[in-house]
């Protein structure tokens, strides 16, 4: 009947080897004029929420707010057309780390998982051996290194080996690692772990730059490469079939004026063969069982005191708000404690009496 | 396929084991929810919405074997209660500055950027670091950068900050305050804010927090109070209370329109459709005590309530959403407010304040604090908190306090000095304001140099100091209701009353900016730059000279007399 022929298809559920997905978005810039970078990682935030990445498996760092700033002339919106057409604020966006919360270390911190033990959910990257992590990184960047909130920068060598500590702790199954900087093919120059593939919007010596300032809000609005790959993905859906070698493709040289460049030689699987959504959506499995489960017996009740059978204990009241003459009368804190004066003569007087027992009376004469 | 599979597990659950079925015999606590809208107009033409949402549940989340079922009660918040054994937790964001003058006082008061402060239970044994781990959990919660609270910003209040709700010991050292003024609210605060109400935002009043129109707003502020109330008159059992607060202030002119109408959708964007269906009440009040002939409302309602509130009393038209009748024909409430004149003075705010830094340059400077007693005949005591931070070295002996020109000597000094980079200044002063004056509190202070590495990324913006918070009872023009157990509307029963004469007050002033000496961060690479360049020509050219031999060469060749030579070379002769 029915039931066989959904056991058997089973088995293709299990072929990209991935369960779960993450995605670290990062903007690294601060200031006003750097409106851009923050729509940036929005749009990519955007689209990675649309194919099905949910809020916990996103941890979102932008390190400046655009959408409520003083200068914003449209609050709580974030535009990447002009014209204001399409806002990729939302009304449902959760930021993880924002302000002067980004940081290098901070950022190296929740790829490796060495967190403080008191940092909630929502802040760590909680990925298995099974995950495929997509890490997007904008802002403004060099040859080899990439400025943190203008003051401070991470270099290719620190990341190359914050994924190489990732793959010895297990902490991905693949890595799409996506990067919109000037030079930013400087920074996947030195990985050297397995199963990362890596996209940058220019290559070494070369600027990435903005697409369309908005007159009305006065800043230029996304990147170039960004808002090409933006719209790139506003035609992929949960289930559609486009590859990686499409998003290759994203942005030619006529329309981004930089050369992007990507690096597969890390990476163990054929780049035709590797979904969009591996990275960008996140594809649930679904393991279909014929058994039937017993369910357990629902938690019995404790029985309740009744309130009114016992004699309560005391009437409970609200507290004086501005008590005037307690406050007044409120004794001072306790200071430290001081030996009292007279313990520094006692203890001389003791020394001498046991030194004058000791020695003999005929000593004094040299004291006085 | 999946359903037949588990109606097939129902069917042999039901034969097999008729003993589990669930017993319905003991009652769950009670919870219950609130909410309602008060919506006052203000002289200035500026109009203020204050939401509640209120959630009450009878039940002890101290008890040993933990609470598992949540129903109305946000599960997050009842977690954190429990875990971290809180008494009473108020928290709150806020953009924008409280102006007490032209909009007289709020209901629910905050200060600009975030504010948290803590009653611990009796029973937490360290109380710095259950409120450090409370800090991170919070900044979970509600996507704010609340981990920057640490010991360099907390205070503990030897006075102000009395427990809101049930309590008979107050022993200040459970509790802590802290505030962030820079800290920024926007939709990622709003966002979980929203989740933790029972219908979220899908229905009833919550529909109409949109972010767009909320955050384009003079002022706006979100809160979080959760604290122990009375159960009833007997008042012989507590219950868990959880307020969540939205205040907005909305500008006539940023909306950018001509003459003065409101309606809930100018405003919001959005009209009222339904009530929360899981609220057993859900209320909108309109506040039309200053002259009821000035304005219009439509559609006309005849349901009218009066409350006696910060001090005055107040009449309102009532909106009650859980009738169907209120919607109308149209299915939707679309409230329009229209004026037809503009005549009316505000009732004068009895107390406000101010507060500025004076000086020049930046090695000094001064903090003035002024407050405001306007009552033509009374005078009333206020609890003055200051919480300095350790950068700015407070001169306590220039500490003075005046009122009418002359010295007036607080009765309750309290001060903390600071300690570098550990905890900062607190100052705890209870000053009587006598009537119809300007009590000026200034103090001295020296700016200190951090090292390098505190700087923030962006230093020349300069650095916060809080608000100030003054907490007083100011005597009120009518009877205050003592009566803690008459069902009042929300808006009226947030802080407890005790006399009926006077009521309860906090206000908070500004926050200040000041610039600390700021170096200047390109510096390491200039010298670094300048010092090669003198290292290079310098001792570069002194070596050169000392180590070079100088050959003379012969000047190259034309083309004429290269090929000559090459010729020559090929005939075996000396070149030319």
């Amino acid at each position: 009947c029915a039931l066989h022929v959904i056991c058997c298809n089973a088995g293709q559920f299990f072929s990209s080897g991935h369960t779960n997905n993450w995605a670290v978005l990062v903007c690294t810039s601060r200031f006003w004029f750097n409106y851009r970078h923050v729509a940036n990682t929005l749009s990519v935030y955007r689209s990675v929420k649309r194919l099905g990445i949910p809020d916990s498996h996103i941890v979102l760092m932008l390190a400046d707010d655009m959408a409520c700033n003083h200068r914003n002339p449209k609050p709580a919106t974030v535009f990447s057309h002009k014209n204001m057409e399409l806002n990729v604020y939302g009304d449902d966006v959760e930021v993880d780390y924002r302000g002067y919360e980004v940081t290098v270390e901070n950022f190296l911190r929740v790829l490796t998982g060495r967190l403080p033990p008191s940092t909630p959910r929502s802040k760590r990257l909680l990925s298995d051996d099974r995950s495929n992590i997509l890490i997007y990184l904008t802002g403004h960047g060099g040859n080899g290194f990439l400025k943190f909130q203008d003051s401070e920068e991470i270099s290719n060598v620190e990341l190359a080996d914050a994924f190489e500590q990732m793959w010895q702790k297990r902490r991905y199954n693949e890595l799409l690692f996506i990067i919109d900087t000037c030079q930013g093919a400087s920074m996947y120059e030195r990985f050297y772990s397995p199963n990362i593939m890596a996209l940058a919007s220019s290559q070494v010596g070369e600027d990435s730059l903005s697409h369309q300032p908005d007159l009305a809000i006065g800043v230029h609005l996304m990147d170039r490469y960004t808002f090409y790959m933006l719209e790139f993905l506003e035609d992929i859906h949960p289930a559609s079939k486009t590859n990686m070698n499409d998003l290759f493709k994203v942005c030619p040289k006529s329309q981004c004026v930089s050369t992007p460049g990507h690096r597969t030689d890390l990476f163990l699987r054929d780049p035709g063969s590797v979904l969009i959504t591996d990275f960008f959506g996140s594809v649930r499995k679904v393991e279909l069982t014929m058994d039937a489960i017993n369910l357990t017996d629902p938690i019995k009740q404790m029985e309740e005191n009744p309130v009114n059978g016992e004699e309560q204990k005391e009437v409970y009241s609200y507290a004086d708000q501005l008590p005037v003459s307690e406050i007044i009368h409120q004794k001072p804190k306790q200071k430290d404690w001081h030996p009292p004066d007279g313990f520094i003569l006692g203890l001389w007087t003791l020394i001498l009496l046991v030194f004058f027992k000791t020695y003999g009376i005929k000593h004094l004469k040299h004291i006085f | 396929i999946l359903s037949a599979t588990v109606d097939a597990a129902a069917d042999t659950q039901g034969t097999s084991a008729p003993e589990t079925v669930v017993p319905s015999s003991v009652p769950q606590p009670k919870d219950d929810f609130q909410e309602e809208l008060v919506i006052r107009p203000l002289h200035s033409g500026d109009i203020y919405a204050s939401f509640q949402f209120r959630t009450l549940w009878d039940t002890d989340f101290m008890r040993e074997n933990k609470v598992s079922h949540y129903r109305l009660f946000p599960k997050s918040l009842g977690q954190v209660i429990s875990k971290f054994s809180v008494r009473e937790l108020h928290i709150s964001f806020t953009q924008g500055y409280w102006r007490t003058m032209q909009w007289g006082q709020p209901f629910i008061p905050s200060p600009p950027g975030a504010e948290l402060w803590v009653w611990f239970q009796d029973s937490v044994t360290d109380v710095d670091a259950t409120w450090k781990e409370l800090t991170n959990v919070l900044s979970g919660i509600f996507c704010a950068s609340l981990n920057f609270i640490d010991s360099t910003n907390t205070v503990q209040p030897s006075a102000s900050f009395k427990p809101l709700g049930i309590g008979n010991v107050t022993d200040h050292s459970f509790l802590r305050y802290a505030t962030l003024p820079r800290e920024i609210v926007c939709t990622e605060n709003l966002t979980p804010w929203k989740k933790l109400l029972p219908c979220g935002s899908k229905a009833g009043l919550a529909v109409l927090l949109k972010s767009e129109k909320l955050f384009h707003s003079s002022f706006h502020s979100q809160a979080v109070h959760i604290r122990s109330v009375c159960q009833d008159w007997q008042c012989k059992t507590t219950s868990w209370e959880l307020r969540q607060t939205v205040n907005s202030v909305f500008d006539l002119h940023n909306s950018g329109q001509a003459k003065r109408e409101w309606s809930l959708f100018k405003m919001f964007s959005r009209t009222l459709t339904e009530a929360c269906p899981l609220a057993s009440s859900s209320k909108l009040y309109i506040d039309i005590t200053d002259n009821p002939q000035q304005f219009e409302l439509s559609p006309a309602t005849s349901l009218l309530s009066q409350a006696v509130v910060l001090g005055d009393r107040r009449t309102f038209s009532v909106y009650d959403l859980t009738q169907e009748t209120t919607f109308g024909s149209v299915r939707s409430l679309n409230l329009l407010i229209r004026w037809k004149s503009n005549e009316g003075e505000m009732l004068r705010p009895l107390l406000h304040a101010e507060r500025y830094v004076a000086g020049y340059g930046l090695q000094t400077g001064e903090i003035h604090t002024l407050m405001y007693n306007n009552h033509p005949y009374r005078s009333f005591p206020v609890l003055l908190l200051d919480s300095v931070p350790w950068y700015l070295r407070l001169y306590i002996h220039t500490l003075s306090v005046t009122s009418k020109g002359k010295d007036n000597k607080p009765s309750y000094i309290h001060y903390e000095p600071s300690k570098d980079r550990v905890k900062p200044h607190l100052l705890e002063m209870l000053i009587q304001l006598p009537p119809n004056s300007v009590t000026e509190v200034t103090v001295q202070f020296e700016r200190a140099l951090l090292k390098w590495t505190e700087y923030p990324p962006d230093p020349n913006h300069g650095f916060y100091v809080g608000s100030s918070v003054i907490s007083s009872l100011v005597p009120s023009t009518v009877a205050m209701d003592t009566n803690s157990t008459r069902e009042r509307p929300l808006f009226s029963s947030f802080f407890p009353c005790k006399e009926e004469s006077s009521y309860f007050v906090r206000i908070y002033t500004e926050p200040l900016l000041v610039n600390l000496p700021t170096p200047d961060f390109s510096m390491p690479y200039n010298v670094i730059c300048l010092t090669c360049t003198v290292v290079a020509v310098g001792y570069g050219s002194l070596y050169n000279l000392l180590t070079r031999s100088f050959q003379i060469e012969e000047p190259n060749p034309g083309l004429a007399k290269r090929i000559a030579n090459v010729i020559r070379k090929m005939r075996g002769v000396p070149p030319l």
